[in-house]
């Protein structure tokens, strides 16, 4: 088959033996993680290590992580649209593949995570109005198809498809609006956010997750939100260079992915304050009224102090305070490594409010809880990743992701 | 979701709640079928034209 009509115009891709090779690496991860799925369908949760000690384990862990990294495309789409800030155009294409993949992984783990499927709607139908995760099944739904309508106006743009004059104007009208659906995203974003953090924070039966309140939402609600929309451009940063490494081209201008870090890392900063003063009042007035000092929650080999400071200060204030000032931004090797130093502080400080929260003992005659996921949570966490690499690789092959790619990859 | 479902109630948690989720829903619905409608109408009004690039 004849590719080239297919393939944007003004751009150079690979030949289609490399794309099918590394296409059929991919799919093999992919299967693997395909076979444990439907093994966990087919046989249910037993084939998991989860326990009574870890309801919640490493799917939860993944679903917060992929939707806080997955937030660079909802704050890009904030700061595009509603901000004004045009010049990130030239890499919000890609924000929201990564969005979408962030988004579509979280509901296929949830789809694996409640067993049952096919009662997935239940908790549309027979909604618990009382209820953090209602709101966030709801929102997430919602997001994710805001994410596809702001996917497909890319689609459409394929050479081939473009050439129907519907998909053209259909195309064409849904750019015309598209700010009105980045704003329902945004707000989308912010409560599906929120309420993740939510559901750690309202645990007055867990007081290392425990927080305080303002009116009805604890301090998580808000840090949940204010790390996502920090951490998520870092994420979309990381994958474009990635790309850019993979496919040995400049995608995406310096000054636009400068903007962004800029952005970013002073989002980073005041969320990592404001983490900081969270953690402080929590250390010192929260868990000690609940009757735990700071010290118990870290008395774990695996959970140590080292975890709190390599969460707040190595891949908080770092990657922040590389990020505000010029100089850092300016230079290749220290943009990535606060950028990767980002990515890596939003994943543990979702690792510690999943998992860390099982582990410590509540009771003064419980231990440390430990617990190993089974090769089939592993094979079903890698099968989104494995899923975001064809999607991209699918994406930028036939799509014009990166509006700059023709301007600085001239064809002679 | 829905008033007829059995445990609908007629109380804050239930409006609030269930208004948000169709608010949203009714803006990407909306949107939505402006775009598709519109892109009928610039489709038949172009008849035979060759599309025009944005």
């Amino acid at each position: 088959m004849n590719e080239t009509p297919l393939i944007p115009a003004g751009v150079k891709r690979c030949s289609k033996w490399q794309f099918s090779l590394w296409m059929a690496a991919v799919t093999a991860v992919l299967l693997w993680g395909v076979y444990a799925m439907f093994l966990i369908w087919y046989k249910g949760l037993n084939q998991t290590n989860m326990n009574n000690a870890y309801g919640f384990a490493l799917w939860i862990w993944a679903d917060l992580a992929v939707i806080a990294l997955g937030g660079g495309a909802f704050f890009s789409g904030f700061l595009t649209y509603i901000i004004g800030k045009k010049e990130l155009k030239n890499i919000i294409n890609f924000a929201v593949i990564i969005g979408f993949i962030c988004y579509s992984s979280a509901l296929l783990i949830l789809a694996i995570d409640i067993g049952q499927p096919l009662r997935g709607w239940f908790i549309f139908w027979h909604a618990n109005v009382h209820s953090m995760l209602t709101e966030v099944a709801f929102c997430l739904s919602c997001y994710f198809a805001v994410l596809t309508i702001e996917f497909i106006p890319l689609i459409l743009e394929n050479p081939k498809i473009d050439k129907v004059p519907f998909f053209h104007h259909l195309g064409h009208n849904m750019h015309g609006i598209m700010a009105i659906f980045a704003a329902t995203g945004v707000f989308l974003s912010f409560f599906h956010q929120g309420s993740l953090g939510g559901v750690a924070g309202v645990l007055f039966g867990r007081p290392f997750a425990f927080r305080e309140h303002i009116f009805i939402w604890p301090f998580t609600f808000f840090l949940f939100t204010w790390s996502a929309a920090a951490c998520g451009p870092c994420f979309t940063i990381l994958v474009t260079w990635i790309t850019e490494k993979i496919t040995r081209k400049k995608l995406v201008k310096d000054s636009v992915i400068q903007l962004f870090a800029k952005i970013s890392g002073w989002m980073i900063i005041t969320y990592i304050i404001a983490k900081t003063i969270d953690t402080l009042y929590w250390a010192f007035v929260t868990a000690p009224g609940l009757g735990f000092k700071l010290m118990d929650f870290y008395a774990s080999p695996t959970y140590n102090i080292g975890l709190l400071f390599t969460e707040i200060v190595l891949c908080g204030f770092v990657p922040g305070l590389i990020l505000i000032t010029k100089r850092g931004r300016e230079n290749s090797f220290s943009l990535m490594t606060a950028v990767i130093l980002a990515v890596i502080g939003v994943c543990i400080n979702r690792w510690v409010m999943v998992l860390q929260v099982m582990a410590v003992p509540v009771l003064s005659f419980n231990e440390w809880y430990t617990y190993m996921p089974s090769w089939q949570e592993i094979a079903t966490t890698v099968l989104p990743v494995a899923y975001g690499l064809i999607v991209i690789s699918l994406a930028y092959r036939y799509l014009p992701v990166f509006p700059q790619e023709k301007e600085l990859n001239p064809i002679d | 979701m829905f008033p007829f479902s059995f445990e609908w109630a007629w109380d804050m948690s239930h409006m609030v709640f269930m208004g948000g989720l169709w608010y949203a829903l009714s803006i990407i619905g909306a949107g939505l079928t402006f775009c598709i409608i519109k892109a009928v109408i610039d489709t038949s009004r172009d008849g035979k034209q060759e599309p025009d690039h944005h």
